[in-house]
């Protein structure tokens, strides 16, 4: 059975910044991955808000600054199980192989929502209802993908905000936290490749927290044009020449709105992934939502109650990019402190 | 149609050994449809039913206009439930979607407040010295044509198809909201895509029509109508709809709800009065079943016996599109042979 001197259980941002860190610390580390490439959902993403980096620079330079003589990366791998063995962590994986580490650090992060379950929506089933995520892919081709061909009207295109997040019916009810500037920066990119378009934004309130993202939402109005209403969405339909229709109230003018558009994109939230819901629940670590709980949020927040686990990322909230990055590095300097100790 | 979550919201229908409860609407307005289910369940299915002549309304509406408080509606359907236990059944099924939603509402309250239950239970010992247990399954009957859809098609003489051109009849399948809508797992297909009436239209060679209106009220809405200053919301309600669904050009509207069956139906005569609009190309308007009209249309029943001289927009033109044979002597004559007088006909929508 071979022994590291840490376990890393996730290999999107969160993890491998922290594998990094440590293996530039000289720490022996491990990489598990389930999926068949490493990256987590910065493969999902073509570019970052709010300042439109792309993503896979960002992976790039992770993948670029691991020590890969002190890092051992396996993907295709999830953790069936994991318990505590001589004061050290013994990690099973899908394949049957064992693993023992000092410490074991959990950033297995999250999954959008799924879509289908906002019926009214009616996402798998009006070709023009998509995702952010599927949005995502069709700006790293450069194109937007209309279901109905037309050549003689403006297109319209809305984003509904909120999808699947603060939402009592779907049992969310955090706010995901990335969606309403993820939306602005989608817009923009939408307004770029498909200028003579008409933009609209459905949202509760838009929660601009971040540095520049106050910036790029003044500017996504005053150079492209996008319209922002405030109101929530409440059913999508289709129309007779298979555009959809979408009912919401707009509660600035107190009145109902109903509009045809072209395509309409639902701002998906956040869930804990599926590992992250194993993990939490084998640990005995779980939140009411499945994510892991720190030991405490305010001075501990990389620690939990287990000795020798340590949590970072998307798997214990919402976060963004830059927020997940430093909270991996401040997990590093923990684990480090950690197994400096021993 | 990807149904993939939708399909989750899957119900428990019982099987076998109904009890039924009549509806106080359905039986005025649509008289043949509660019979056919009847007969459907015995006679085509070979099932056991139980239709009690002791049986008595549920206060639905009474309840829903807010003039009969809960407790008193919770006693009236103990007792319901009661006939039921004293005649060894177990599972309850209402003809009306208002008695179906209530059921679901007075069982989940008793589930949440036991002292609820308890207090029924002295209340309809007081009023009327019986007991009851709670029924272990409560279907509606469209759960149970939707369950045995497949059996039903063997059966049937004719299908949902246009014997001119072959193509399937264009459908509007519509839900009452006491169905789903309050508590979307007590549907089959959940509250948004509801799967019952599509399923059973699908299974038996129609094709649904998706439009923009589908899940808009319809126009009933207890209140809407009950308060006469406010029948122009019910009216603009149905409008809408009707509006929406017209250039898909369907051929007729399902619905399980009988407020729904019917202010769909007698509002299309309203509409075509006030503004001399019909919402089909001929001006008959769009005719408006219930799903076990349908089911005994396709059954090979009677249209006259099912109850289609009642409805507002007349069935002929479907019949004959389908190519169903019916005898139009037969259609106002009395259960002994005498020929009816003939009703007075609109002025605007043709008969």
């Amino acid at each position: 059975m071979e022994k590291f001197d840490i376990i890393i259980i996730g290999g999107g941002p969160a993890g491998l910044n922290a594998a990094m860190r440590l293996s530039n610390m000289n720490y022996k580390t491990l990489v598990l991955e389930k999926e068949k490439v490493i990256g987590g959902k910065l493969n999902q993403w073509d570019k970052l808000f709010p300042d439109f980096t792309p993503a896979i620079d960002v992976l790039k330079y992770l993948t670029e600054n691991i020590k890969q003589e002190n890092t051992q990366i396996s993907t295709s791998t999830s953790v069936t199980k994991i318990d505590k063995s001589d004061n050290l962590w013994k990690v099973t994986d899908s394949n049957n192989n064992e693993y023992l580490a000092d410490a074991v650090l959990i950033t297995t992060g999250f999954d959008v929502f799924d879509a289908r379950r906002k019926e009214e929506y009616g996402y798998g089933i009006y070709p023009c209802v998509i995702t952010s995520v599927d949005l995502e892919k069709m700006l790293e081709t450069g194109t937007i993908n209309f279901p109905i061909e037309t050549s003689d009207r403006r297109r319209r295109i809305a984003f509904i905000q909120c999808v699947g997040s603060r939402d009592e019916k779907s049992g969310n009810h955090f706010c995901s936290r990335n969606c309403c500037i993820c939306a602005v920066k989608q817009a923009i990119e939408v307004k770029e490749v498909v200028p003579d378009s008409d933009v609209y934004c459905f949202y509760m309130d838009l929660r601009m927290f971040g540095q520049h993202y106050e910036e790029l939402y003044r500017r996504s109005q005053q150079e492209f044009n996008v319209n922002f209403v405030r109101g929530r969405v409440s059913e999508i339909a289709p129309t007779f020449d298979n555009r959809v229709v979408l009912k919401a109230e707009d509660t600035l003018l107190s009145r109902p709105v109903k509009m045809t558009f072209d395509l309409v994109v639902l701002m998906v939230g956040m869930n804990p992934s599926e590992g992250t819901k194993t993990l939490s629940s084998l640990l005995d670590i779980n939140d009411e939502y499945g994510y892991v709980v720190s030991q405490d949020e305010h001075v501990a927040d990389n620690l939990t109650n287990k000795a020798g686990v340590f949590v970072a990322g998307t798997c214990k909230r919402q976060l963004t990019v830059p927020e997940t990055m430093k909270d991996a590095d401040s997990a590093a300097i923990e684990i480090a402190n950690f197994l400096n100790r021993r | 149609m990807n149904r993939h979550h939708w399909i989750e919201y899957q119900k428990a229908v019982a099987p076998d050994h109904y009890f039924f409860g009549r509806s106080c609407i359905r039986q005025t307005f649509f008289t043949g449809s509660e019979t056919a289910f009847i007969d459907i369940v015995e006679k085509e299915l070979g099932l056991d039913i139980c239709d009690d002549a002791r049986q008595h309304t549920c206060t639905g509406i009474g309840y829903h206009s807010d003039i009969i408080p809960f407790l008193t509606t919770s006693t009236v359907i103990a007792r319901l439930f009661a006939l039921m236990t004293e005649k060894g059944y177990k599972n309850y099924v209402p003809s009306c979607i208002t008695t179906f939603g209530l059921m679901s509402e007075i069982l989940e309250t008793w589930e949440h407040f036991p002292e609820t239950l308890a207090q029924t239970r002295e209340a309809l010992y007081k009023a009327t010295k019986r007991e009851f247990e709670v029924p272990e399954n409560i279907s509606h009957p469209c759960d149970i044509i939707y369950k045995y859809r497949n059996e039903l098609k063997q059966k049937m003489k004719y299908q949902l198809v246009d014997k001119n051109t072959g193509e399937p009849l264009k459908v509007v399948d519509h839900i009452g909201c006491h169905y789903a809508k309050i508590f979307p797992t007590k549907g089959i297909g959940g509250a948004e895509f509801p799967e019952v009436l599509s399923g059973m239209v699908e299974s038996w060679g129609g094709s649904i029509v998706d439009y923009a209106e589908r899940r808009q009220c319809c126009g009933f809405g207890f209140r809407n109508y009950l308060v006469q200053a406010d029948r122009g919301y019910s009216v603009s309600n149905t409008y809408k709809k009707l509006e929406s669904m017209a250039p898909y050009e369907p051929d007729l509207i399902v619905c399980n709800c009988p407020g729904c069956t019917m202010f769909i139906d007698k509002w299309q005569y309203t509409i075509a009065e006030m503004e001399g609009k019909t919402f089909d190309k001929y001006g008959y308007g769009i005719p408006v079943l219930t799903y076990e009209e349908l089911a005994g249309l396709l059954l090979g029943y009677d249209p006259w016996k099912l109850g289609f001289q009642i409805h507002q927009v007349q069935i002929e033109p479907l019949l004959d599109k389908i190519g169903i044979k019916y005898n139009p002597e037969e259609k106002f004559a009395s259960a002994s042979g005498k020929q009816l007088i003939p009703p007075e006909k609109p002025v605007n929508l043709k008969v």
